[in-house]
């Protein structure tokens, strides 16, 4: 139950901390991509603000003697360290995307709490969207075993 | 469509964005990255590991709520784009964060906050390509 209660609480300052930075407003982002138009640089701040306190942070966290998080038996933090093909053009995809929308992952979740149409309709796409890539994924994985079968 | 720059919100709005990243790490061991956190929600791996993530997305989205109750004013969304573009851009991204293995969040402030190579190459890739199609949108196609 704590579990459960302080992870809303973070959730809920993350949704707080995404709706106050513009990061959930498709204007505001749009325009600051937009150095040619209306540019607008607030969205830097955005970025900027929340690496200056999370490079510390995780530091600081990483580095505690305990050696693991206070409610669970080990960190899940991402090793691989290899760049390739699909992270790179994933993201470039991912760019586009953000680029015709204007909302990106984090900045729709919290706003699904306004009920904006837009964000309800961005938000069923980047699902459906999600699990087509899943479903791509899988279907590529298992032909590369059959392959070598 | 102008919008008006705000520093300190926007700042402060980060701030906020940061210290909940790092509270996640330090009490679950997890990275605040939007697109895992959604995926993982959809298709978990357990119960205890989808409760973890109902419970953060339930914060995320009561957020708004919240902020009306306290300022007395809804947080602005300005949609400057049609709803065509809505759900096309909607799976596009979708499609992205899977293989790019994640989003703003996970790679744009956990990632680099960890210096993780594979995070800073996604960060500067998608925002060179977010640049370019808002370019291409608004100045060669006009909007």
């Amino acid at each position: 139950m704590k579990r459960i209660v302080s992870t809303y609480f973070i959730g809920l300052i993350f949704g707080i901390g995404i709706m106050m930075s513009g990061m959930a407003n498709p204007a505001k982002v749009l325009n600051f991509f937009d150095f040619f138009g209306t540019w607008d640089p607030s969205l830097i701040f955005v970025m900027g603000g929340a690496i200056l306190v999370a490079a510390p942070g995780y530091w600081l966290v990483v580095a505690r003697p305990a050696g693991k998080p206070l409610m669970d038996a080990k960190f899940h933090v991402p090793q691989n360290r290899k760049l390739d093909a699909k992270l790179i053009g994933g993201s470039a995809v991912f760019g586009v995307g953000w680029g015709i929308a204007g909302f990106c992952p984090g900045g729709a979740l919290p706003a699904i709490g306004t009920l904006n149409p837009a964000v309800l309709i961005f938000t069923a796409a980047l699902i459906a969207g999600i699990f087509a890539a899943k479903f791509t994924q899988n279907l590529t994985a298992r032909r590369a075993k059959s392959a070598t079968a | 469509m102008i919008t008006e720059f705000t520093p300190l919100m926007s700042l402060f709005g980060g701030l906020l964005i940061g210290s909940s990243t790092v509270l996640l790490m330090l009490t679950l061991g997890r990275i605040m990255g939007a697109t895992g956190v959604l995926a993982g929600f959809m298709q978990p791996s357990s119960a205890t590991d989808w409760s973890w993530r109902a419970a953060l997305l339930a914060g995320m989205v009561t957020a708004p709520a919240l902020m009306t109750l306290v300022t007395g004013q809804a947080p602005e969304i300005q949609v400057p784009v049609n709803t065509l573009m809505m759900i096309v851009g909607g799976f596009i991204v979708g499609v992205g964060v899977t293989y790019g293995a994640g989003c703003t969040s996970g790679h744009g402030v956990c990632g680099m906050a960890r210096f993780s190579p594979r995070s800073i190459a996604a960060t500067i890739t998608f925002m060179i390509f977010t640049a370019i199609t808002v370019y291409v949108l608004r100045h060669v196609f006009g909007g």
